[in-house]
């Protein structure tokens, strides 16, 4: 979601190769927590934690062999805060196809800010089916949490201030891996 | 792909941007209705009105679980059973039930142009549901959304439209749609349902059902209105069935993929043989689903947001 007011970039925190390295030592730790591999799933929110999703899904294969589907969750339909949105947010298509009952599943989404969407996300499984345990993985874990929420996997913890934004940049739609720290120009 | 409408009156004055944005949100609500919960909760504590002056069956259920799957609740109104047989009117039904606050009226009547008189005085949401012989926006949308699913596009495509056009809310809806978004419509029935005004649309008029369906992608049948028809605009129905009734014979001149439609009540036997109203080719039931979807799509981008600037 691009911000249409002028942003100042502060910092580059991550580039290719240090994603690259995170996602390798969170496959790790996937692996070793999950005993029983082949009952995880994986579904990726809406955009970006569907390529990280992805990317998790193919680092298994390759060091274990085991085959991890990779479903899409579109949480809108899910927020808490839909009466008060100045805009309105494109609903896109969730495609889970597979049951999510009796599973592991590893959420997956780029940025862990509020909690708000892992909780719209969360309730939003829940409705398609009773998993066994979801596990949460965040690139960038940034704090400000407003509700009791804390992710099993987490890339990098990058404290910021509420002004501030994280942009998560992934080449499968940014043309390039990064993660950069940004800060309206415009009035405080 | 902005969408910055309060009311659903009509898909006349809709940019095809609008329409594009509004089948696209479709594709994203047709999965909910296979979920096993059905359910989202997006419009909790919201109420709509079902306030419908004329008979309906797939409109108004289709709008109430389309607003039930969303979570809102629904309040089923008809004519027949309230006090507009006490002679209560149009505007003071409407200011009444605003006075419960609900957030949005989906209205059926008779007369052209009611819902949007409602819009003039009324703070809710308009949804036209079919206004007399005017429009019937969401017919038109879930129509678009099954050729579009079954086809791929509208470009470009052969549309026939059979029947009484004159009388038909259906039919305008759908040249307005398919016209604009670059389909290519011919309308079909005897020259006193289909009149020749009809070719400003931008639409081509055939008398001959038969050579219509040359080369035509999908057949859209219509039902007589006979409720609508004050005198006799064809000598009998036997004549109608003769020239105007699509049976197996007639449908094989059409391209070996064409798809049938109708949007409900059928007369079976009389604009549509039984045998191909249940045939593989006909989408009739298809389009039944696909109605629940576009309408939790009308409903969701006309009630969401403040400004309603879509955001990606």
């Amino acid at each position: 979601m691009e911000d249409k007011t002028k942003e100042k970039v502060k910092a580059r925190v991550m580039d290719s190769r240090k994603i690259k390295r995170v996602l390798h030592r969170m496959t790790t730790e996937i692996i070793e927590h999950n005993r029983n591999l082949k009952n995880l799933v994986i579904v990726g929110i809406r955009t970006r934690g569907i390529y990280l999703g992805k990317r998790i899904s193919a680092q298994i294969k390759e060091m274990e062999n085991i085959e991890i589907p990779v479903g899409v969750l579109d949480i809108t339909l899910y927020r808490d805060d839909f009466s008060e949105l100045e805009s309105q947010h494109m609903v896109k298509k969730t495609e889970i196809n597979f049951s999510v009952a009796n599973k592991d599943i590893l959420l997956v989404d780029d940025v862990l800010f509020t909690g708000r969407t892992i909780r719209a996300a969360m309730d939003s499984i829940i409705d398609l089916g009773r998993p066994q345990t979801i596990q949460l993985l965040i690139l960038i874990d940034r704090g400000h949490r407003e509700l009791p929420i804390r992710a099993h996997y987490v890339g990098k913890f990058l404290p910021t201030s509420k002004r501030e934004i994280v942009h998560v940049r992934l080449k499968e739609i940014d043309d390039k891996d990064e993660v950069l720290i940004s800060e309206p120009t415009g009035i405080k | 792909m902005p969408f910055n409408q309060k009311h659903l009156l009509g898909i006349e004055h809709l940019s095809p941007s609008e329409i594009t944005t509004l089948l696209e949100a479709g594709e994203s609500f047709l999965e909910i209705s296979t979920r096993e919960v059905k359910k989202v909760p997006i419009f909790r504590g919201k109420t709509i009105v079902n306030l419908f002056f004329e008979p309906s069956t797939r409109t108004r259920s289709s709008f109430e679980l389309a607003a039930k799957r969303l979570s809102s609740d629904i309040l089923n109104f008809s004519s027949q059973s309230s006090s507009v047989v006490k002679g209560e009117s149009l505007k003071d039904t409407v200011r009444n039930l605003e006075a419960m606050n609900v957030d949005t009226l989906i209205i059926r009547h008779s007369c052209s142009g009611a819902p949007h008189y409602v819009t003039t005085f009324c703070q809710s949401h308009v949804i036209n549901a079919g206004d007399g012989p005017h429009e019937h926006p969401t017919q038109a949308l879930l129509d678009a959304f099954t050729i579009k699913q079954e086809k791929k596009k509208l470009e470009n495509l052969k549309v026939v439209i059979v029947g009484d056009i004159l009388h038909s809310r259906v039919a305008r809806s759908n040249i307005f749609l398919l016209t604009k978004l670059g389909a290519h419509v011919v309308l079909v029935g005897p020259p006193s349902l289909v009149p020749v005004e009809f070719k400003k649309f931008g639409v081509d008029i055939d008398y001959n059902l038969d050579r219509a369906l040359e080369k035509a992608d999908v057949i859209m049948m219509l039902r007589i209105q006979s409720e609508r028809q004050q005198k006799n605009y064809f000598p009998s129905i036997r004549e109608y069935i003769n020239l105007y009734s699509l049976n197996p014979k007639r449908y094989r001149r059409a391209k070996k993929d064409a798809i049938i439609m109708h949007p409900g009540p059928i007369n079976r036997g009389v604009e549509l043989s039984t045998d191909l109203a249940d045939s593989a080719k006909s989408m009739i039931l298809k389009q039944v689903e696909h109605g629940i979807a576009i309408r939790m799509a009308v409903l969701y981008l006309l009630m969401g947001g403040k400004e309603r600037e879509i955001i990606d």
